[in-house]
């Protein structure tokens, strides 16, 4: 067995870092865009100090169509804009422009959910005491769902693990692909477990450090 | 200081339209305490709302120490409310934030910087008794220091105006009494404007100078509030009153009663003189006190009797006439035996 996982471990090690690019790139990503875009998705509803009833549509149209293509889908459909963007549409890096498209609108769903937690009395506070909108975002929202933002982040993470298996396949590499090839494909048991033993720590790890963060910046 | 003319807010959907508030008109002086009364529904807190734009009025005009509020851009809007403070009844504190950066946040919306808004949040926490208290999360407190907190934090910018949205109504009767003496305390030495609803007389009872009674989105009835307690003219302000001062004599006692059942109100002056000795000296006429209470309404005394009065018919008409003059009003509520509880109004 030892024989076995020596001869795997060039191409395990790199498999894992392989969806560790994968996953990080798509998690900063979601962040960066859709964490404004769950903002906006928030502020723009009906009765909230930004109302609109025309950005709120549009922008959830949006979101509901990428969601609502499959990921797999998704993937090939995006073949031309990475290629556009990158030059090539293998590697990690060229996976994670799909899994980041993918990640956007999970993640701002995420995000105008638990914003939408908010006591809304609280804004209709800050509201009154004349504060700007962009302060009630940074001041007041921001704080109140600052965990729930990194639990969001957490159940990201975890969703682009799963869907960097389906993104190695077409050209991406990582675990998932490894699982695939030699597990699948050639009925290798071996290399079978180990892959998914590894998915299962990083995802155990993930939930870990993401709950533990989420509650360590629960203030009150 | 605020005037509100002919405000009305309607609701449209599609089952149809509500009116929140229905053609109200009132002004409130420059240092008093207004209170607004109704039962919840009645559109005294759509009405409050109105007045800082949170809701905007559907028709009318409020006028806030000069200012048409309606006409203002979004942020001329923004600086009109830093003059407006406004308190809830669920406080709306933000539980991430420490209670000095809950009050903080006020200041930091009028750009105030960050030296002098702690020197100032640190200031309003004295003024509210809770300097102890200022690095805790809102969670930890109690909620009558939560009110406290956010009363601390509706007074940051100096407001002219203070809006009250039920603020007591979430307390317990000894937290409402500090937190109303704390509003007259404000309200004296800050020379502030306090608006509040409620649906609690005995708040009104306690701190308002004037007050109005909705229902219905109207105002049914508005005024000194010592007059309104002395002198109700509508019968939803009556009901209302019922709840502070009540004076319903049970019904077996009343059947064990033979004489005229007087309901006597002592207002003001009256209060303090011996009507009662001297009527009872001058007329041969014997009387039995029924029920009584003198209660200070602004520091006035509005004392309310129930009495029996026995003897002679006429002479005891004629104590009524006389009582009638000094009083300028005497309830009957029974003369007659047959029949049960009936209303007469003797001059």
């Amino acid at each position: 067995m030892i024989d076995q996982l020596i001869t795997l471990w060039p191409e395990l090690s790199k498999s894992f870092i392989d969806t560790l690019i994968m996953v990080g790139i798509g998690l900063v990503v979601s962040f960066v865009v859709g964490l404004p875009l769950g903002l906006l998705l928030f502020v723009t509803d009906r009765d909230l100090f930004l109302e609109n009833k025309w950005v709120k549509s549009i922008t959830g149209v949006i979101v509901n169509l990428v969601r609502s293509v499959p990921f797999i889908i998704l993937l090939v459909f995006l073949f031309p804009f990475t290629d556009l963007l990158l030059g090539t549409t293998t590697g990690p890096v060229a996976a994670s422009v799909s899994l980041s498209v993918a990640a956007i609108p999970f993640y701002a769903r995420i995000v105008e959910s638990s914003a939408r937690d908010i006591d809304r009395g609280v804004i209709e506070a800050a509201i009154s005491c004349g504060a700007s909108p962009w302060l009630i975002i940074k001041d007041i929202i921001f704080p109140e769902i600052k965990s729930g933002l990194i639990s969001g982040l957490t159940i990201t993470a975890i969703s682009l693990v799963g869907y960097s298996a389906m993104a190695g396949t077409i050209g991406g590499g990582g675990i998932g692909d490894l699982a695939i090839r030699y597990g699948y494909y050639r009925y290798d048991n071996f290399v079978m477990f180990t892959t998914v033993i590894l998915l299962i720590v990083m995802v155990q790890v993930i939930q870990y450090v993401g709950d533990f963060t989420a509650k360590s910046v629960k203030k009150s | 200081m605020i005037s509100i003319q002919q405000l009305s807010k309607t609701y449209t959907s599609k089952e149809g339209t509500v009116v929140g508030v229905d053609d109200v008109s009132l002004s409130i002086n420059q240092g008093e305490v207004f209170g607004i009364v109704g039962y919840s529904g009645a559109g005294k807190s759509t009405l409050l709302r109105c007045l800082n734009i949170l809701e905007r009025p559907t028709n009318g005009k409020v006028t806030i120490d000069g200012i048409d509020l309606m006409s203002l851009s979004s942020k001329e809007l923004r600086k009109a409310r830093q003059s407006i403070g406004m308190i809830f009844q669920g406080f709306h504190l933000t539980m991430a934030k420490t209670v000095v950066e809950n009050v903080g946040f006020a200041l930091k919306a009028a750009g105030v910087g960050r030296v002098e808004r702690k020197q100032r949040a640190e200031e309003l926490l004295e003024l509210v008794g809770l300097s102890d208290k200022a690095n805790q999360y809102p969670a930890q407190l109690s909620g009558g220091q939560k009110q406290r907190v956010s009363i601390a934090r509706a007074l940051a910018n100096n407001p002219k105006v203070l809006l009250c949205d039920e603020a007591t109504s979430a307390l317990d009767p000894n937290t409402t009494q500090s937190i109303l003496h704390l509003l007259k305390k404000i309200n004296k030495e800050l020379g502030l404007t306090i608006v509040l609803i409620t649906h609690e007389m005995e708040v009104v009872k306690e701190i308002c100078d004037r007050c109005a009674v909705m229902e219905q989105g109207r105002v049914v009835e508005e005024g000194d509030t010592y007059d309104i307690f002395a002198n109700p003219q509508n019968e939803l302000t009556e009901r209302f009153i019922k709840t502070v001062i009540d004076f319903t004599i049970p019904e077996a006692l009343l059947k064990k009663t033979q004489g005229t059942i007087v309901l006597l109100k002592f207002t003001g002056e009256l209060a303090g003189e011996a009507i009662v000795s001297d009527l009872l000296q001058e007329h041969r006429i014997r009387g039995n006190i029924l029920h009584g209470k003198i209660d200070y309404i602004q520091e006035k005394p509005l004392g309310t009797f129930v009495m029996e009065l026995k003897g002679d018919e006429q002479e005891v008409n004629r104590a009524l006439a006389s009582l009638g003059a000094t009083l300028g009003e005497v309830e009957v509520i029974e003369n007659d035996r047959s029949t049960d509880y009936t209303m007469a109004r003797a001059e």
